[in-house]
């Protein structure tokens, strides 16, 4: 085995697996080792892919040898379990697909891996990507690598847990509403939403198909930048895929913020934060000054009503996008006496509480009667929303906000559901408007109660298509502070 | 009390294409259950659905030929609801905004009657998979082991053809279907087979007392699979409900099956519990934009159709509903009769020749009319020399044969053969004179009384002449010498 650290980054790995001075099986078997040895409690994955990842690996040092060129040759990749990967489980995190096998490979997994990405193992995440602390997992629980009381973040906490354990270099999560972002602030990660369109769904378990993007999880905004390349783009399979071009962010990363406008929200409750989470983020935005920016103030009138709007909005689509689990085709099956009485009890063992409160939520959303009255007015709320964002975008080319309300809590801290939909106060806005968005490493805060200090993320959020300002302009502010790397996570000590 | 029927039919049409309506899977009647599947038909987690270029197409020139209005925008709705034989337990339909609105079917009756019924819509869906119930020995899910589910159909695209309720009688229902039938063949879009579920229609009927306004409860009849079962179906249901209500009962409102065996429906569900569709725009599918260049194209590949046919050949050209009929459901035979009558200026004899001659010797050889040696022009050049009396019917039959087995022309086979009409006064004398000189008997026969001989005569007097001589004269010319 080579000397090979799994601390290392992806644009580095690929640049050593294509001059020849790593193997990709080298590689894979340093992070399984690590996997094998923190993942029991860490709990990161649902499943490991350690025969997959070993016979991809030997697949791209022999694509390296016969000269292709791979711009994510033997990187480690962590898959959200809503993926589809063809002859893996995937499950969604629910009890209703536990033992489902996908017959085919999503389109952004199947890029990745055609890029040269080795797939270690489908992380946890809330069931069907509904939460914000990845508690809602029917199959399994994920810790906070720094603080393993603490939970990693949701809906992508699987992915976001895996990358900061460094039981993968990238991970590719989905934002419905924050679910990217908000994980990558609790585990010390940068977490990038694209625009609405832009990484094809095509394969992706669907929540909220007006909302769900895919998205990188990684531990720089140049290993985001690279996966986001790699992935971006039209797709044939997906509709609602963008038929247009992309530009690269990854030769757009930039030096400084010299030149850029970076507006923060008026209306954007900071009461929500409290006081010392409140002064880090008042510290992140000077540090955006001392990097050059001119910041300004911008309004969003209509931000309050996001997280109203997005629970008609998500939940809607989901009860319709999970009529399918209902035990006929694939995934469980309680037997009954007629079809009716089975789909009735396949779904109520199926589904976790989270979710079927979404799918009445939604289904009384959509009802006649009520159709106008929720659903029609949430719409108009939405194109509301973006038109602000729109108008905002007139006066600034970033927002800067919070990327959730507070760092990692612990579990079961937060019972009632509203509370939890909370945290998403901050990232909900830009779901609505497709907008692309990120959070990165921003700083530092021992919460109440806590005895490590918690990481806190910065969001960053640009116009529809911006990507690589937003990635280029993450890139400047994470080399002048360097978060990141502030602390280590707390699970090298513990044996499995 | 007297009583009108109204009636109102919806039809569903798969719609002609290479692939299904939002997958790559061919879209193909008979193949091996479930093997023309794929993650986006089979609604498996994550699969999406894109839809057909060529299904949109056809949803518009179907909408443009029965003269519907095309929206400049359109959208996809998901209607929600648990079958078991539906993938993603919603169907990809449309909603408020289907691709066509309005428009209206002109039918004609048997006695040359044009009528029209107006359509509330035309609109684009997913069909779903098809179940079948076994153990129970007749089919029904009551009492069934177990059921199949063959998901090949689902997926396919499906027209939804829904009419205003302003049919009267079965027969004019019928009449409907059938013009809704021929004009979709025409434009290509569907197979319409009623035997392979590629057309499929459901009839709503109700009664009132002639000269009433209001409508009265209606039911819907499900599972005819022939014109013919539609026709007694719903004659049959409106016996059913005058009986009901001069008996003094009510009509519910329900779903009712055809039994073809016992010639009668019966309850399939009441629709007292109705179904809440929970219809919202699919998320997974852009509004489609048409743009008018798009539908000026399409509308400049119609061509007639099939009621304006009925017209013109009824009309114009003087042919009977039946031998309209025969050229409506036939768009190859009535493009060549067109040529002929085009070329010939005659649709009587074009008539005569290409739905008589001709098509008898279509069905006796297999071969179509289309398809056989004869043109167009030469069935025209034909017609013109029987016109100009050139040649009698008689040899005009013969040359018919002659041309389908490709002889030639008829004007080369005539001179080659030397088959022209002989019209000379001179030489029928003779064939005359000779054929009584033989036959003295039936000459005396004749002339006794027995006038009726002369047929046999005449027999004659063609047969010496090879059928060339002009019947007419010949007939002259014996009456002259007998008399």
């Amino acid at each position: 085995m080579s000397d090979f650290s799994i601390e290392r980054g992806a644009a580095d790995i690929a640049r050593a697996v294509t001059a020849g001075s790593l193997s990709a099986a080298d590689i894979v078997e340093a992070v399984l080792s690590r996997v094998d040895a923190v993942d029991g409690s860490v709990g990161a994955y649902l499943t490991p892919l350690h025969d997959l990842a070993r016979g991809t690996a030997a697949n791209v040092d022999a694509r390296v040898r016969a000269g292709e060129r791979l711009p994510l040759a033997g990187v480690p990749l962590a898959v959200k379990d809503n993926m589809c990967l063809t002859g893996t489980r995937t499950t969604a995190g629910s009890k209703i697909l536990e033992h489902w096998v996908a017959p085919y490979t999503a389109t952004a997994v199947a890029r990745l891996l055609n890029a040269g990405c080795v797939p270690i193992g489908k992380a946890n995440l809330d069931e069907f990507a509904m939460g914000s602390s990845c508690e809602n997992s029917a199959l399994g629980v994920t810790r906070n690598p720094y603080d393993l009381s603490r939970v990693p973040g949701g809906s992508s906490g699987g992915s976001a847990a895996a990358v900061a354990a460094l039981e993968a270099t990238i991970a590719l999560g989905s934002d419905t509403g924050g679910s990217i972002r908000e994980p990558a602030a609790f585990c010390n990660l940068v977490g990038f939403k694209p625009t609405y369109g832009r990484v094809s769904r095509y394969g992706l378990i669907a929540f909220a198909s007006s909302l769900d993007q895919i998205g990188p999880l990684t531990r720089s905004v140049e290993d985001a930048a690279l996966t986001y390349d790699a992935m971006a783009g039209f797709d044939t399979m997906d509709a609602t895929s963008l038929d247009r071009e992309v530009e690269p962010s990854a030769t757009a990363l930039r030096e400084d913020l010299r030149g850029l406008r970076i507006g923060l929200v008026r209306q954007f409750d900071t009461k929500l934060l409290g006081t010392d989470v409140d002064a880090i983020y008042k510290k992140a935005y000077d540090d955006l000054a001392a990097c050059g920016a001119e910041i300004v103030e911008v309004t969003l009138p209509t931000a309050d009503y996001g997280l109203a709007t997005y629970y008609l909005i998500a939940p809607a689509e989901c009860s319709s996008n999970l009529s399918r689990f209902d035990g006929v085709r694939y995934g469980l099956r309680v037997e009954a006496k007629d079809v009716q009485a089975m789909y009735e009890e396949t779904r109520a063992a199926g589904f976790g509480p989270e979710v079927k409160r979404r799918i009445l939520i939604g289904t009384h959303a959509l009802s006649s009667g009520y159709y106008d009255a929720y659903y029609v007015r949430a719409q108009k709320a939405r194109t509301l929303i973006a038109h602000d964002f729109e108008k905002a975008f007139a006066g600034c080319d970033l927002i800067a906000c919070p990327a959730a309300s507070s760092p990692a809590f612990a579990f079961n801290a937060k019972s009632d559901p509203y509370s939890m939909y909370m945290m998403d106060y901050y990232t909900i806005p830009m779901s609505l408007a497709g907008l692309p968005a990120l959070s990165v490493p921003c700083g530092w805060v021992t919460p109440p109660g806590g005895s490590a200090p918690m990481p806190l993320g910065l969001q960053l959020c640009a116009p529809l298509f911006a990507e690589p300002l937003l990635l280029g302009a993450a890139h400047a502010y994470e080399r002048a502070t360097k978060h990141a790397t502030q602390h280590s996570p707390r699970v090298e000590a513990v044996s499995p | 009390m007297n009583w009108e029927a109204v009636i109102g039919i919806e039809c569903h049409v798969e719609l002609k294409t290479q692939t299904k309506m939002f997958c790559g899977c061919p879209n193909e009647f008979g193949a091996e259950p479930n093997t023309n599947v794929c993650p986006v038909c089979l609604g498996m987690p994550g699969a999406l659905p894109v839809p057909n270029r060529v299904a949109i197409e056809h949803m518009v020139r179907a909408g443009l030929a029965f003269g519907a209005e095309i929206p400049a925008f359109s959208k996809f709705d998901r209607k929600n609801y648990f079958y078991p034989d539906m993938p993603k337990d919603y169907q990809i339909s449309q909603f408020d905004m289907p691709l066509t609105s309005g428009g209206e079917v002109k039918y004609w009756l048997d006695d040359g009657t044009m009528k029209s019924c107006r359509l509330t819509r035309i609109h684009l869906e997913e069909d779903t998979g098809k179940s079948s119930h076994a153990g129970s020995g007749d089919g029904r899910i009551a009492g069934s082991e177990y059921s199949l589910v063959d998901f090949n159909r689902a997926g396919v695209p499906l027209m939804e053809c829904v009419s205003e309720p302003e049919i009267r009688s079965s027969q004019d229902a019928v009449a409907y279907l059938t013009s809704l039938r021929e004009t979709l063949l025409q434009l290509d879009v569907s197979d319409v087979k009623m035997e392979e579920g590629s057309l499929r229609c459901d009839a709503n009927v109700s009664i009132r007392p002639v000269g009433a306004t209001e409508l009265g409860t209606k039911t819907e009849i499900k599972n005819m699979n022939s014109f013919r079962s539609v026709q007694r179906a719903i004659d049959s249901e409106i016996r059913r409900q005058i009986e009901t209500v001069e008996a003094g009962g009510r009509v519910v409102q329900e779903t009712r099956g055809w039994d073809e065996a016992r010639g009668e429906t019966h309850t399939m569900r009441s629709k007292e519990e109705a179904h809440d569709y929970r219809y919202f725009p699919d998320p997974d599918l852009v509004p489609m934009e048409l743009q008018g260049d798009d539908i000026d194209r399409l509308r400049s590949s119609l061509a007639e159709l099939p009621w304006q046919r009925f017209q013109r050949l009824t009309g114009e050209y003087g042919l009977n509903v039946k031998q309209a009929g025969q050229l409506i459901d036939n768009a190859r035979l009535a493009e060549y009769f067109d040529r002929v009558v085009t070329a010939s200026r005659n649709p009587q004899q074009s008539t005569n020749f290409v739905l008589g001659d001709l098509s008898r010797l279509a069905n006796e050889s297999g071969v179509a009319v289309a398809d056989s040696k004869a043109s167009p022009d030469d069935v025209a050049e034909l017609i013109a020399m029987v016109d100009a009396k050139t040649i009698n019917s008689k040899i005009a039959k013969t040359l018919v044969e002659r041309m389908w087995k490709g002889d030639g022309s008829p004007k080369a086979i005539v001179e080659r053969e030397g088959l022209s009409q002989t019209s000379d006064p001179g030489a029928v004398e003779t064939f005359v004179d000779d054929v009584l000189a033989a036959n003295p008997n039936i000459v005396a026969e004749y002339r006794a009384g027995k006038t009726n001989v002369a047929g046999f005569l005449v027999g004659q007097i063609m047969k010496a002449s090879r059928g060339k001589a002009d019947p007419a004269l010949v007939n002259t010319v014996l009456k002259r010498k007998l008399e």
